[in-house]
């Protein structure tokens, strides 16, 4: 992997300077500060560096969309957060917005025009498929992935919640990579156990924890990787993952971060 | 003649006396959830309806139960065309009046018709007893499904079998009496399945078949007549309220989560100084759902829907792994609850609205609730368009803004998003720091 340095600029900086960009990348909490989810973060902004994408971030103006206060049930937390996040993003403008996390997705596109915030938002997996469709991303023949067996864990809330199925298949598949499906997949796809503020607490009473059924099944794939979209998903399969003894032959990885190391950046 | 008409009539007015009273009660319960307006875009409604409930599109994700309930479910629609010819008949007194009006050929190709119908809903009410009862199908048990659920369940396939039985030996001694030109038994055309089975009759004289062409007639609609008020007090509810509640369905996405605007007019007076509050606005009553009455009118009708088929609570993660949440246990207890709040209102006259009970503990535990990962595979799973995650969203809204009763963790996050902006306990100033490290 090379180690060039990150081209990644603030809104407050790009408004200093009096420009404009194409498109903001919301991080979310998790690409901020989860070490893991970090990773992904990195190699999403390397591909955008590489497509010559014109994009900048928050920052420190960034908070929380209020996605788990909403699901757990605090109201007045989520209305918060939304208010003080469409307040910033109407003071720089803010039309199309692009995100890894599909919790934040689904805040930003669903819930937020309620509260007066509409804007075009774009998951990653849709916006990396969008670039190479549109020729300004160029994927290597044959690289490191072809032919290696891939399976796909739908997020809850890229798949159920917005019908988002195909554009992370169809990544996969320029990877040349032999996509391989779970029993329960796309809108029958299991959940990995994080959503609706599950990440934040332990699971209730119960037999299993639902991130080990789900890993299970991932590896009854016999994929060499279990690919996600989602940090939360991450965490968890990787987790599940972990707790099989399976880390070192199977990797569990984010799609942006399967690119990025297909093109070795 | 002239007593039989009389006692069809009272059954006929009976019947339709105690259903409408059982139909006015249950849309009495609906109506007292909370307001939602959910009549916009009638076209894409009717096509909804169409698709989901007259199509059962959704059923057709698991196809062997999908292909025997059909069977069932055109026998029921079709059928229940020989019910008109029985209602006349029973009010003028005649017998097979239609045959008179189509003629022996057409009656006897549309009798044909009902019978096969008929043997196909014996068939596919065998089947599922045997998935139930042999087979041990993992998602007809569980918890929730106690003595009365599986008892209900057992006796609608029961007396589904038994009334076409009660059809087709009618139609068998009919056939008989046809071919003796006994009494007033005419030509009716030929019927395929009860042709059949003369051989079974054989051994009958006429009067003998005469009773068995009454008795399966009788037993036949009186039958019907007490199937139609069983259903108002049992799961079978489904074959009505499935057309209303696939009508009335939300048109969003599954997993986007109601707003609440007088919270959201609370917190913009609260943070925007230059915020007119509306003098109109509806003062803020409870917050999220404490009792059935709290809940949209929608997630009663959803209840009321239910068919307890549990292929929700066998595609929920918690539910999989154990936990005690089960998403059909949701819908069952809103609608237990609302039959006995109902109860309860009706026996004191409309005056007393609280009878010290609730749907959130009294039924629905915090643990139930708080196992739910919004995944919303309940809500795809769902034949009859119900959505048990609002129900629980509800509930979680009145626990975390009510009551305070959130599990430790959830008030640790709910601090961090406050004062970091974080559910995790970091500073804003390091949200950036990724792109530094190495």
């Amino acid at each position: 992997m090379s180690q060039e340095a990150l081209k990644v600029r603030t809104m407050a900086e790009v408004a200093a300077a009096g420009e404009s960009v194409e498109v903001l990348f919301w991080v979310g909490c998790a690409g901020s500060f989860d070490q893991r989810a970090q990773k992904i973060t990195k190699a999403f902004v390397k591909i955008l560096n590489r497509a010559g994408v014109s994009f900048a971030v928050l920052g420190e103006e960034e908070t929380c969309t209020g996605d788990p206060a909403r699901r757990a049930g605090n109201e007045f937390l989520f209305q918060m957060m939304a208010f003080q996040n469409i307040q910033t993003f109407e003071a720089y403008g803010i039309k199309k917005i692009v995100t890894a996390c599909p919790h934040c997705f689904n805040m930003l596109k669903n819930e937020y025009s309620e509260l007066g915030g509409n804007y075009e938002v774009l998951h990653h997996t849709a916006f990396l498929q969008s670039l190479i469709d549109e020729g300004r991303l160029k994927l290597k023949e044959g690289g490191k992935f072809k032919g290696k067996r891939i399976t796909f864990h739908d997020s809850c809330y890229l798949g159920r919640a917005n019908g988002i199925y195909e554009a992370p298949r169809e990544l996969i598949r320029k990877l040349d990579a032999e996509l391989v499906e779970m029993k329960r997949c796309k809108s029958s796809g299991l959940c990995c156990g994080a959503g609706g503020a599950q990440m934040w607490k332990e699971d209730e009473p119960g037999d299993k924890r639902i991130n080990i059924e789900r890993s299970e099944e991932a590896l009854g794939t016999r994929a060499a990787v279990i690919a996600s979209a989602c940090p939360f998903c991450m965490t968890m399969l990787s987790d599940g993952v972990k707790n099989k003894e399976k880390e070192d032959e199977v990797a569990v990885r984010d799609l942006a971060e399967l690119i990025a190391e297909a093109e070795e950046l | 003649m002239i007593v039989q008409q009389i006692v069809f009539i009272v059954l006929l007015l009976a019947t339709a006396f105690f259903f409408s009273k059982r139909i006015a009660f249950i849309r009495k319960n609906i109506l007292s959830g909370r307001a939602e307006k959910l009549n916009d875009q009638p076209a894409r409604r009717w096509k909804y309806m169409a698709l989901y409930a007259l199509g059962q599109k959704k059923m057709f994700k698991r196809i062997v139960p999908a292909v025997f309930h059909f069977m069932i479910y055109a026998g029921f629609i079709i059928i229940n065309l020989e019910i008109a010819e029985i209602m006349l008949d029973g009010i003028l007194g005649t017998h097979r009046l239609f045959v008179s009006l189509l003629g022996p050929g057409i009656y006897g190709t549309f009798i044909s018709l009902f019978e096969v119908l008929a043997l196909l809903v014996i068939v596919a009410c065998l089947v599922f007893l045997a998935r139930r009862w042999v087979l041990h199908i993992r998602r007809f048990f569980g918890r929730e499904m106690t003595r009365w659920p599986k008892l209900d369940a057992t006796l609608i396939l029961i007396i589904e079998t038994v009334l076409m039985t009660f059809f087709l030996s009618m139609n068998t001694a009919d056939s008989l009496l046809q071919d003796m030109a006994y009494g007033h038994y005419r030509e009716a055309g030929f019927f395929l399945i009860s042709d059949s089975l003369k051989g079974i009759l054989s051994f009958a004289d006429a009067g003998t078949l005469v009773f068995i062409e009454r008795f399966g007639w009788w037993a036949h609609i009186v039958g019907v007549f007490a199937f139609t008020i069983y259903i108002t007090y049992s799961k079978h509810l489904h074959i009505f309220l499935a057309f209303p509640n696939a009508w009335y369905t939300r048109f969003k996405s599954s997993g986007k989560i109601s707003n609440m605007p007088e919270v959201a007019r609370e917190v913009k007076a609260m943070m925007d100084p230059s915020y007119q509050p509306d003098e109109n606005a509806p003062a803020p009553e409870r917050f999220g759902a404490k009792d059935v009455t709290d809940l949209s009118w929608k997630s009663i009708l959803d209840a009321y829907s239910c068919t307890e088929c549990g292929r929700c609570t066998s595609e929920c993660p918690a539910n999989l792994t154990g936990k005690l949440l089960s998403p059909r246990k949701i819908m069952m207890d809103t609608r237990d609850r609302s039959e006995e709040l109902g109860y309860f209102i009706r026996k004191n006259g409309g005056e007393k609205k609280e009878d010290g009970k609730s749907l959130l503990h009294d039924y629905i535990s915090m643990e139930e609730l708080n196992a739910c990962t919004t995944c919303q595979a309940c809500v795809e799973a769902c034949p009859v368009s119900i959505s048990p995650l609002d129900i629980i969203i509800e509930l979680r809204r009145y626990l975390a803004m009510e009551e305070s009763k959130v599990p430790q963790e959830w008030a640790l996050m709910f601090g961090n998003i406050e004062n970091n902006g974080a559910p995790w306990q970091f500073s804003p100033s390091d949200r950036l720091n990724w792109k530094d490290e190495a």
